[in-house]
């Protein structure tokens, strides 16, 4: 960059042609189309797009040398779309020349911590050596610090991680995501992240409509759809769904939309008679209904995320 | 005496940037990246010290060199050369290897002629200080 700042320092910077030739207006356009809802986290990231579009003229004319700082925090509830957005984000750094290959290495805990004395600092150095050039993706953060236990191991892979973040900001980007009351509790635990964390997102829950499009275009996606009594079912389902415990957004919606078709499908079996493409590929009230959401809710998957707030 | 292994050891030593261009190429082809040092450069010496694992699945050569400058920090004052291996089935071998570190005064070698088994010649090569 600097070389090329030595070379010919242009004079003018066209915003709108860079928006266009970086490839970033791809990026953004594939983003709106892709992403249902989240209007707050698009204009972010717009926002965001055009800081660094603009500091990346401002380096071109030889007005700023320091690379900003471009680590996130992601912080929003379960299913509300934060690694789908990390991964474009990725993809927008690279069109924009913050990072070299943006790629997404995507980890958690259990991926940065080890077992014994000594096995955790190889094995965080291991990770970041791969997310290097790339943007290093760390789910669920907080789980990292353990503030009750003074001989946790995370404590050591946290200030790998800060030293790095530091020192190779040209070379990789951290994005930290999880739930947001712990993600605070997190950063006013380790002040060392917060000041090196520029950019903190917001993801807010879907609305009813929103879920409503969003297993629409799931269904659509696999060469399902609904037809009308199953469609006012669904919507039935996401309004019902929404007030039992631990759902997660687009999450419990795809594996609601899992398990109807799993239900289309012993219909369809147990029903005598040939079936034609349409009936194959429509999803109806009856599938839907039969969900337990609609008997009072059963606790569906307690078994697996006991450890929840 | 200026130690030639590997390749490009007739040329000048090559610096971090071209280094980490060799890198990259060896990352496009998919090889893995192994760091390695000795303080004896005997040519029969083949099994060098390994600096840590070999580095498999990475995306850029900073990881490369981030290792490459810690092998550096602690054996800076020996050879230390980078190998790319290709797993790919029929080759499974060492494609790369080149020097990236020396010591400031390299060691030379002198050699032994031996008469041996009536008037056959054996020569063997000793490294000196």
């Amino acid at each position: 960059m600097d070389e090329a700042g030595e070379r010919a320092r242009p004079a003018r910077i066209d915003l709108k042609a860079e928006y266009e030739s970086s490839g970033v207006r791809e990026v953004l356009d594939e983003l709106e189309a892709e992403l249902i809802g989240l209007a707050p986290v698009k204009r972010r990231i717009r926002e965001t797009a055009a800081l660094l579009l603009v500091d990346r003229a401002r380096r071109e004319m030889g007005l700023a040398h320091e690379t900003p700082t471009l680590h996130m925090s992601f912080t929003g509830n379960p299913g509300t779309g934060k690694t789908t957005v990390a991964l474009k984000m990725a993809g927008l750094l690279h069109r924009l020349g913050y990072v070299r290959k943006g790629h997404l290495v995507s980890v958690t805990r259990d991926d940065l911590v080890g077992q014994y004395i000594g096995h955790t600092a190889p094995k965080t150095k291991e990770v970041l050596k791969k997310a290097m050039g790339g943007v290093l993706f760390i789910d669920e953060a907080y789980y990292l610090y353990k503030p009750d236990n003074e001989r946790d191991y995370g404590q050591e892979a946290i200030e790998i991680l800060l030293q790095v973040m530091e020192n190779n900001r040209d070379d990789l980007v951290v994005i930290m995501a999880g739930y947001a009351d712990r993600m605070d509790r997190f950063f006013s635990a380790n002040p060392g992240f917060r000041s090196r964390i520029a950019h903190h997102i917001e993801f807010p829950d879907y609305t009813d409509a929103e879920l409503g499009r969003i297993s629409g275009a799931m269904l659509g996606a696999q060469g399902y759809r609904f037809d009308a009594a199953g469609r006012a079912a669904m919507d039935d389902y996401v309004r019902l769904r929404r007030g039992q415990p631990h759902f997660a957004n687009a999450r419990s919606i795809r594996n609601a939309l899992d398990r109807a078709r799993l239900r289309q499908a012993n219909r369809l079996f147990e029903h005598d008679g040939p079936v034609d493409a349409e009936t194959l590929s429509t999803i109806s009230e009856a599938d839907i209904r039969a969900s337990r959401v609609f008997s009072g809710g059963l606790d569906i998957d307690g078994s697996r995320r006991r450890d929840e707030p | 005496m200026r130690i030639t292994q590997g390749c490009f050891s007739f040329l000048p030593d090559l610096d971090d940037a071209q280094i980490t261009a060799q890198i990259e190429y060896i990352l496009s082809k998919e090889w893995s990246v192994g760091i390695e040092f000795t303080d004896e450069p005997h040519p029969r010496n083949t099994y060098w010290e390994m600096w840590g694992n070999p580095m498999f699945d990475l995306k850029d050569a900073k990881g490369v060199m981030i290792e490459l400058d810690d092998c550096r920090k602690a054996h800076g004052e020996k050879y230390i050369r980078i190998n790319a291996f290709d797993n790919a089935r029929g080759w499974e071998t060492v494609m790369m290897s080149f020097i990236v570190n020396r010591p400031e005064t390299e060691p030379s070698f002198r050699s032994w002629r031996q008469e041996v088994d009536g008037r056959s010649i054996r020569y063997t090569h000793e490294l000196v200080g």
